[in-house]
């Protein structure tokens, strides 16, 4: 586990170079979601280098696509991209889209980026999954403020219906969205009791602690004839302390001076 | 002659397609006895997919069905999934590129009675928009069930654009659809040629009739595939010609006629006749009424015509 958290780290240091050398990107939302993909990536899902471009493996659906950071990283982190590419993010011509594009970019299992589409998307993968008795589950990221999204709900009443346990929801509950705390924009909590009284099995947990994370998803695969969902509580911006918890550092760029700083509290170049 | 509507002969073909490939499945938004899925249902419920009033999400789960290897149908009435799930068929389906088939019925102005939050004159303006999206309206019975078999073997997202109303058959059984390619179904001896598409070859056929008795014979030509459009026949015809005519179920803003306007614009500067609904909504009636009231009867048609032929004299 101490290797996934090392790699978890090295994903942060990712996200902050490749928004420095963009200028442009979703810090806040895409440091908070990084113990949960690394946990998915690393742990849990069967997924590598060696099964990327198989469809008899595990599916991940980055619903939060602003958080497409993370992802690449991740891709990065597992070999499936040059790390160097990472610093195309954003730019003419990359394949690192500001949003993930599954037909650019190897590992993408689903395109996103507007957001409330994904659930649906990963219903239709279980769906298929089970008429065709494949094992395999899906994953499928959101945002706390994404499901302000009533196409989340209408996913979420059809994933029961159709008793999904081979469908995972992970809402990155960090409270915060683009205009500020989810509780002022439009509260939306409790979430956890919604999806409770729309049929789902619900787990909570700590989005931070990789060893949690990875023993949730795994329990989750022992329950039948409904979906799960993992409410992870993360903070927005985890890992660099002047990021956390501000929702001016949802999009925008990292300028030369907070780039050093956001490095240097990561561990720099020391922890490669 | 039998007089079947469009949606009807979907019903069966998905069926029969499903009995040949068991990657075809069907989704629809609680409207399966309307549009038809229901004959799929009926023959293998495992494969038939009810998303309840929700037609966003029907769309984004065709998409994860598609991503997995399905050949998903969803189906809803055209104003619903065109219009209600826009962005998701441009986000979750059109982006992508999957091959997700989206079959509407109730389309233009053929669910008369229901009026015109039902009816949808809008969406071949919305689907033709969206990159790489394969835009179909067949005429008739055989029509509807051969571009069936076409678009289940295409690969790549497709709008087809069905009708509410029993239609008369233009085709028999020997007619080869080809997507993509217009089809002369009336080749006519004055130079003008209406572009027809859907119920409107129909009505544009009768008008002939009526024009025949004043000496008027326009050509008529099929446009089943409105996108991606067949501009050499478009153009061909439209260079023999002094008046071109287009003729939809559907706002002349946006659709076929602008489609067609859109070529020939800028590859041969033709006069066009748009005949399709002005800028304005529909209202309850029956399909007679209403496509005598917003100009697309036959009558309606053939007058329009005259009178755009006296003017060039």
């Amino acid at each position: 586990m101490r290797q996934t958290e090392k790699i978890a780290n090295e994903m942060r240091k990712d996200i902050i170079e490749m928004i420095h050398a963009a200028n442009s990107g979703h810090p806040g939302g895409s440091l908070s979601c990084v113990d949960i993909i690394a946990s998915l990536f690393f742990e849990v899902m069967d997924i590598d280098i060696d099964s990327i471009n198989s469809t008899d493996r595990d599916r991940f659906i980055l619903s939060k696509g602003h958080a497409s950071e993370t992802l690449y990283a991740a891709l990065a982190e597992m070999g499936i991209i040059p790390h160097e590419e990472l610093l195309t993010f954003r730019k003419f011509g990359t394949r690192l889209q500001g949003h993930p594009n599954m037909n650019h970019c190897p590992g993408i299992d689903m395109s996103s980026g507007s957001l409330g589409q994904g659930l649906s998307v990963g219903v239709g993968m279980a769906i298929a999954n089970k008429m065709n008795n494949k094992p395999y589950r899906v994953y499928v990221l959101v945002g706390d403020g994404e499901c302000q999204e009533g196409m989340i709900w209408e996913a979420a009443m059809s994933a029961s219906h159709y008793g999904l346990d081979n469908l995972v929801l992970i809402v990155d509950h960090n409270g915060l969205q683009s205009d500020g705390f989810v509780r002022d924009v439009m509260n939306n909590s409790p979430l956890g009791k919604k999806f409770d009284s729309f049929g789902w099995n619900v787990f909570g947990c700590d989005g931070h602690d990789i060893s949690i994370i990875t023993q949730a998803l795994k329990m989750a695969k022992t329950v039948k004839d409904k979906p799960t969902v993992l409410i992870a509580e993360t903070v927005k911006g985890k890992g660099v302390s002047f990021m956390e918890n501000n929702p001016n550092w949802h999009g925008r760029g990292i300028s030369d001076e907070d780039y050093i700083r956001a490095m240097k509290e990561l561990g720099g170049d020391d922890c490669e | 002659m039998s007089k079947m509507a469009t949606r009807e002969s979907f019903g069966i073909a998905l069926k029969e397609l499903a009995e040949k490939n068991q990657d075809v499945v069907a989704l629809n938004a609680d409207i399966s006895k309307s549009t038809k899925t229901d004959v799929l249902r009926n023959y293998d419920p495992s494969r038939h997919f009810n998303m309840g009033i929700a037609e966003a999400n029907m769309i984004g789960v065709a998409a994860g069905l598609a991503v997995s290897g399905k050949i998903p149908f969803a189906s809803s009435f055209a104003m619903f999934a065109a219009g209600r799930a826009f962005e998701q068929i441009r986000n979750s389906v059109a982006y992508p590129h999957l091959n997700v088939k989206i079959c509407v019925s109730h389309a233009g102005l053929s669910d008369g009675p229901d009026g015109a939050t039902h009816q949808c004159n809008e969406d071949i303006a919305l689907m033709r928009v969206i990159p790489g999206m394969t835009v179909i309206q067949p005429c008739d019975d055989i029509e509807t069930r051969k571009a069936m078999e076409a678009i289940a073997e295409y690969q790549g997202p497709v709008y087809l654009r069905l009708g509410r109303a029993p239609v008369e058959d233009v085709n028999d059984e020997n007619y080869e659809f080809h997507l993509g390619k217009a089809v002369i179904v009336h080749e006519g001896k004055t130079d003008i040629t209406v572009f027809a598409t859907g119920v409107m070859v129909q009505n544009s056929l009768k008008a002939v009739n009526i024009l025949n008795e004043k000496g008027i014979d326009p050509t008529i030509i099929n446009i089943h595939t409105i996108k991606p459009l067949d501009e050499k026949t478009v153009i061909e015809y439209a260079a023999k010609s002094r008046l071109i005519v287009s003729a939809e179920e559907h706002s002349i803003i946006g659709g076929l006629g602008s489609a067609i306007s859109e070529v020939l614009s800028q590859k041969c500067p033709s006069r066009q006749l748009f005949i399709g609904v002005k800028d304005v909504f529909g209202e309850s009636g029956t399909v007679e009424q209403l496509y005598d009231k917003y100009g697309i009867s036959a009558e309606k048609i053939a007058a329009n015509i005259e009178k755009a032929a006296l003017e060039l004299l």
